[in-house]
């Protein structure tokens, strides 16, 4: 079986700069990956490219979805989404001035339908999705504790919930696949603690396969299965956490020449 | 369970519509609204149509629109020259949908290549669509030019013009309080954060944006056979300028202050009819003063809400017992 996501030879150029370059990997299911890198080293811009919200200079990024494998080259962004990917960002992207259930609600955008007469006329119908999806979102929001403030907005909520919040929203999606884009950042030890736990949980009980870009490295190696490195663009080094600790060239990346 | 915790408030409001008819009937009977507050109340519904298709766009949708005034005057055409042929309040109302269906079409001609637009740009661009419809109807003969149209028989009465404001009303708060509402609300909240919710960016901004053309349209029906005359001149930009002031006004985001706003730039409007050329200086300050002590408009981008008046009072009943 070939695997869930599959990137060959990705290539982004802007204008002389070449952010990420001849980028080869792989996610498969249910898995943990972690993505590291120095500041600058085109971590974002790779997140960017996978969720379509920049398109590929050159290279493949191929999906299986449920018919089929599918080449994501080019796919508008909303689309992708649909096809199972959620993210997060790396500077909170929240509805700030809506409520925490709508948030979640709007994820869920694509997987309920309601017609337009109905809505507008408050027919039956509506009614009856509109409650089914709410407790859908209640349901999914009391997982992770999060049911008494359905309805504050999400900018007056703590920084830590705010990131909570981000992912539930990414999970409302129902996806494959979820980014996570530096979910630990301005985080104290404790709430990273939290996250951990939280992660965890997420990969266990949804079962879906989580991407993460991160700079705290106990966070990486406590919870990634495999972890990519990169550097000036390109892949420096792939392996186990063991494996990244020992690696040579990952640690003149972070540390430089020996003297 | 949402069905059985809304009639209530479904029921609130249907009551305050009804109770609004009757006591408007009521004064209209017992004289004490006479013709000249009559006009100034059809002004305002006219004005709250307007006013709440725009600030669907711009306040819900987040797309700075001033292209609303080119709508209305496709929906005023559209019932000005069908019931000037066959004047028959069946073609008034068949005038109706015509106008809106034309400003559906006339949206999405406008929107889909404008709404990739942002901000001052798509301010801009709505802006000279505005004015392409003007010029094209000031050319057409069927339009009978600059001179504009007389005679236009009236079949837009008050009671047309509360229930029409009602209509338009609902079916935008309603689209608010939805499924392609929600989506708008994201895409005005934060456009790149929506689409990677697979939420169709474009689509939802030119939903929007087509339900306040065809809101708009009603609107300029109403103004046609209620005003019996209309020119392309009254469907300029500063048309669409008033009817920015009235959404910014009341609060950009909250349906309850167009109407609010509208209510009270229609009475200074009348109030100050004996002044001359004085007028348009009150009115201008009466603007610059709510700008400076209220900048988020008189409402805010809060809504009156039977809901909250419920739950507010359970709340004190709960702190009682």
């Amino acid at each position: 079986m070939t695997s869930l996501l599959n990137v060959e030879d990705l290539v982004k150029n802007f204008g002389g700069l070449t952010a990420v370059s001849d980028v080869n990997m792989h996610l498969d299911d249910d898995e943990l990956v972690a993505l590291i890198g120095p500041n600058g080293a085109g971590k974002t811009t790779l997140f960017n490219l996978l969720t379509g919200v920049i398109v590929p200079s050159s290279g493949s990024i191929t999906f299986r979805g449920t018919d089929g494998t599918i080449s994501l080259n080019g796919m508008k962004a909303y689309k992708i989404a649909n096809l199972g990917m959620a993210r997060t960002f790396q500077n909170i992207r929240l509805f700030k001035e809506l409520s925490v259930l709508d948030n979640v609600l709007i994820a869920m955008t694509a997987h309920y339908k309601e017609d337009f007469f109905q809505s507008v006329f408050r027919l039956p119908r509506f009614y009856k999705t509109e409650s089914q999806i709410r407790k859908e979102a209640i349901e999914l929001l009391k997982i992770f504790e999060l049911q008494n403030d359905l309805d504050k907005l999400a900018k007056n909520l703590p920084y830590g919930i705010q990131r909570r919040l981000e992912i539930v929203r990414g999970l409302a999606m129902k996806p494959k696949v979820l980014f996570l884009d530096e979910p630990a950042a301005g985080m104290n030890p404790e709430e990273t603690a939290d996250l951990t736990r939280l992660i965890r949980q997420v990969q266990r009980d949804f079962h879906i396969t989580v991407l993460l870009i991160e700079h705290d490295m106990s966070l990486v190696m406590n919870l990634a299965s495999r972890i990519y490195v990169l550097d000036h663009g390109s892949l420096l080094a792939e392996g186990t956490p063991t494996e990244i600790q020992q690696n040579k060239a990952v640690i003149k990346a972070y540390l430089g020449e020996e003297a | 369970m949402i069905l059985k915790a809304n009639w209530k408030y479904n029921l609130c409001w249907l009551i305050l519509m009804v109770a609004g008819f009757y006591l408007m009937n009521t004064l209209i009977l017992v004289g004490i609204i006479n013709s000249f507050l009559e006009n100034m109340m059809v002004t305002i519904g006219i004005n709250i149509i307007l006013a709440v298709g725009l600030n669907l766009v711009i306040g819900f949708a987040g797309q700075f629109s001033l292209g609303h005034a080119g709508f209305m005057a496709v929906g005023a055409y559209a019932t000005a020259i069908m019931i000037s042929k066959t004047p028959t309040a069946g073609t008034f109302y068949i005038s109706i949908i015509v106008g809106v269906i034309v400003a559906i079409i006339a949206a999405l001609v406008v929107g889909i290549p404008t709404l990739r637009l942002r901000g001052d740009y798509l301010a801009i661009a709505t802006m000279g669509a505005a004015e392409i419809i003007r010029i094209i109807i000031n050319n057409l003969k069927i339009t009978n030019g600059p001179s504009g149209m007389f005679n236009i028989p009236q079949f837009a009465t008050w009671p047309v013009v509360y229930i029409m404001v009602c209509v338009t009303t609902i079916i935008i708060v309603n689209f608010i309080h939805s499924r392609g509402g929600r989506a708008a609300l994201a895409v005005r909240e934060d456009e790149i954060a929506a689409e990677s919710m697979g939420i169709n960016v474009f689509k939802w901004k030119l939903a929007a944006f087509v339900l306040g053309a065809a809101t708009a349209a009603v609107a300029g029906s109403m103004q046609a056979s209620y005003l019996q005359t209309i020119a392309p001149s009254n469907f300029n930009i500063m048309e669409s300028i008033a009817i920015l002031i009235i959404v910014v006004l009341g609060g950009v985001g909250s349906i309850t202050g167009s109407f609010v706003a509208a209510g009270i730039l229609g009475v200074v409007d009348a109030a100050l009819q004996n002044f001359g050329a004085l007028r348009m200086v009150i009115y201008a300050l009466v603007l610059i003063l709510i700008m400076i002590f209220k900048p988020s408009g008189i409402m805010g981008a809060t809504e009156l809400s039977f809901k909250r008046l419920f739950n507010r009072k359970n709340k004190k009943v709960g702190a009682k017992s």
